[in-house]
């Protein structure tokens, strides 16, 4: 590891075109490109990029972040046309002089880089995001639900979603459908409905069989392809389809 | 009715329509494509009462799945209750108007009066 490090620390830092788009929806008609020089080192990244902006270009720059770790899905944006977190995507890795970064498609925009999650929050709770039944282990003498790792299995990667909504900015169908639920809310009521611990499978499968619900998913499988923690909402979404159907009980 | 119901119903017309398109186009390739659409031969399959009843079937699969996807499309498009109602009312009533015309076509046809 030292060697490696003493190689690059001997490499000069390059410098990069960080192209950051400014709305400001109470003054602006339309986002605006500005383009900032920043240094960027082998393992820098975009958030990083964004964040030395904010230390010496233009502190005014609007952009939400917290862990700087793709844990806490704060800094989700369109980088290169693509949308991914910004802390998890190396310049590096984009192979590009050139770096634009965007807010994210489908969500309003609150100021620059910064979104309102509101929607993609209410959906979420919509689809009741817990262990559905009457019974619970917390209380003293319970026994805890014990569950095999076969049945674990079943969900257990659709439970790594950290609700960062890239999957729901990459939607097609989101674009066009101000009402559809979206592949976060599906995908996790796939993950809730396949738990074997849960009993509210039947509200849960109601709440998302209407007009604008799991029926309006074109399968263009977008959300799967830029999801950072490697959940496949596609998938979810036609495996809650079987159930659906009655292919799957 | 329930989204899935309709979905199904969707799924479902769309299989049976692929399975009975099939079999007109079979029946069509018994002779060559413009001795097929001569009108006494279109006259004569109307009046085969099992291939008119076929005939009305894809008709009315092909109304109920096309005019759905059309519904679908157009929620996709703009929402609102007022617009989604008209939309989904709209194909409902635009698919009983095409079953009905093309159901004409082929009452009249065996009834004689064409």
């Amino acid at each position: 590891m030292a060697q490696v490090s003493d190689v690059a620390d001997n490499q000069p830092p390059q410098t990069k075109t960080l192209r950051i788009a400014r709305f400001n929806p109470e003054k602006d008609n339309e986002k605006q490109f500005v383009e900032f020089s920043v240094p960027v080192e082998k393992w820098t990244t975009v958030l990083e990029t964004i964040l030395d902006v904010k230390q010496h270009h233009d502190h005014s720059v609007a952009v939400r972040y917290s862990c700087r770790q793709a844990t806490c899905g704060s800094c989700g944006m369109i980088i290169n046309g693509k949308p991914r977190l910004a802390c998890f995507t190396k310049v590096s890795e984009l192979d590009s002089d050139v770096v634009t970064v965007e807010p994210m498609n489908n969500f309003p925009i609150i100021r620059d880089l910064a979104v309102k999650f509101e929607r993609l929050f209410d959906t979420h709770h919509k689809i009741k995001p817990y262990l559905d039944r009457e019974d619970t282990e917390l209380e003293s003498d319970a026994k805890e639900f014990l569950q095999s790792p076969e049945e674990l299995e079943k969900y257990i990667q659709f439970a790594n979603c950290i609700k960062c909504g890239l999957c729901n900015s990459a939607c097609p169908t989101m674009a066009t459908d101000s009402s559809f639920v979206g592949p976060q809310a599906l995908a996790q009521a796939y993950r809730y409905v396949a738990d074997s611990r849960d009993k509210g499978k039947d509200s849960r499968l109601k709440i998302i069989d209407d007009s604008h619900g799991i029926w309006r998913c074109h399968f263009a499988g977008s959300c799967s392809q830029v999801c950072p923690k490697g959940v496949d909402p596609a998938m979810g979404i036609q495996l809650l389809r079987g159930y659906m159907l009655g292919f799957r009980s | 009715m329930r989204e899935s119901t309709i979905m199904k119903i969707h799924y479902g017309t769309a299989l049976a329509a692929v399975a009975l398109v099939a079999v007109h186009i079979l029946m069509r390739m018994t002779m060559n494509f413009a001795d097929s659409l001569e009108y006494e031969t279109v006259l004569a399959n109307y009046k085969f009462i099992p291939y008119a009843i076929m005939l009305e079937l894809i008709l009315v699969l092909l109304s109920i799945h096309g005019f759905n996807g059309l519904r679908v499309i157009l929620l996709e498009l703009k929402q609102g209750r007022t617009y989604e109602k008209a939309v989904s009312y709209g194909c409902l009533t635009a698919m009983f108007v095409l079953i009905a015309y093309g159901s004409r076509t082929i009452i009249m046809t065996n009834m004689g009066m064409v």
